[in-house]
């Protein structure tokens, strides 16, 4: 252990301030947080991956420039997503897609028998500034495909 | 993804993120949450190290089993490289490049004030 976890919202804060923005982003916030239980063994449980990534080309933006909820095949999923967000960029690299959506891990995963399958699809949900968009638009969306593709539990990773 | 997350599972889907921003997945508020205390980027272990990733991607996998109830957060057993600067550098604001940021920040309210982008 080399510190304490990075203050995100305190840096962000300082830097967009430094920007010029003269209002601070505010979080979402809830006072209850959902929780349902796995509903079979995960050995026999099928699992979606969830990705913070763009498709290559940003072709999942539409004429007005905004992004939609896009989807890849697990078979086939694309070399280099596009993965133009606010992570880390002086500090390390997204050259491997595995490090932001495991594919191979949760193949592995499947081969072993510690979980039961992965879903044909994975789900790219766009970064938003705006939560009402995330929360009526885009989940509502995630959770459509999810359901088509059988899945039982998803992965969410953030970049 | 938070959002995402708690959409999913007040629908009954079960949910795990795995991250690195461990302020602003617990200020939201999640189900499960596997916390890796890298730069941001890299929320399933090191680039190229794919016996670190499968670790990680398990460890997450099986708090959809094992989390006692929401809000769950576990910290995977790694930590980022040779590199104890990481932490300093993220959004760092050298006092010398204040006006640069400024522009920076002019420019992109410009862009966003054009119709037809977002």
């Amino acid at each position: 252990m080399d510190g304490q976890p990075t203050g995100y919202m305190e840096r962000t804060r300082h830097y967009y301030r430094a920007l010029g923005y003269k209002s601070d982003y505010v979080w979402a916030i809830f006072p209850d947080v959902p929780f349902v239980r796995l509903k079979k063994p995960l050995s026999q449980a099928r699992v979606g991956l969830v990705t913070t990534a763009g498709p290559p080309g940003d072709t999942n933006r539409d004429a007005n420039g905004v992004r939609h909820v896009w989807s890849g095949a697990v078979s086939s999923p694309p070399e280099r997503p596009t993965t133009d967000l606010a992570w880390d960029k002086e500090s390390t690299h997204t050259d491997d897609r595995e490090s932001y959506l495991p594919i191979a891990a949760v193949q592995t995963l499947v081969a072993e028998g510690v979980v039961g399958d992965i879903a044909a699809r994975f789900y790219g949900v766009p970064t938003e500034y705006s939560q009402k968009k995330t929360i009526e638009t885009d989940a509502p969306e995630v959770l459509a495909r999810i359901r088509e593709d059988g899945a039982d539990a998803a992965l969410l990773c953030a970049l | 993804m938070s959002l995402v997350a708690r959409h999913l599972e007040a629908n009954g889907v079960p949910t795990v993120v795995l991250g690195s921003a461990l302020d602003i997945v617990e200020y939201c508020g999640v189900p499960r949450f596997l916390f890796s205390d890298f730069p941001l980027g890299n929320p399933c272990g090191h680039p190229w190290r794919p016996d670190m990733q499968r670790a990680i991607v398990e460890q997450g996998l099986r708090l959809l089993d094992s989390a006692p109830g929401p809000r769950t957060t576990v910290r995977a057993p790694f930590e980022w490289k040779d590199d104890p600067g990481w932490r300093a550098r993220y959004n760092h604001i050298d006092p010398a490049e204040r006006e640069a940021l400024l522009a920076r920040g002019e420019e992109r309210r410009r862009q966003r004030a054009k119709p037809g982008t977002a």
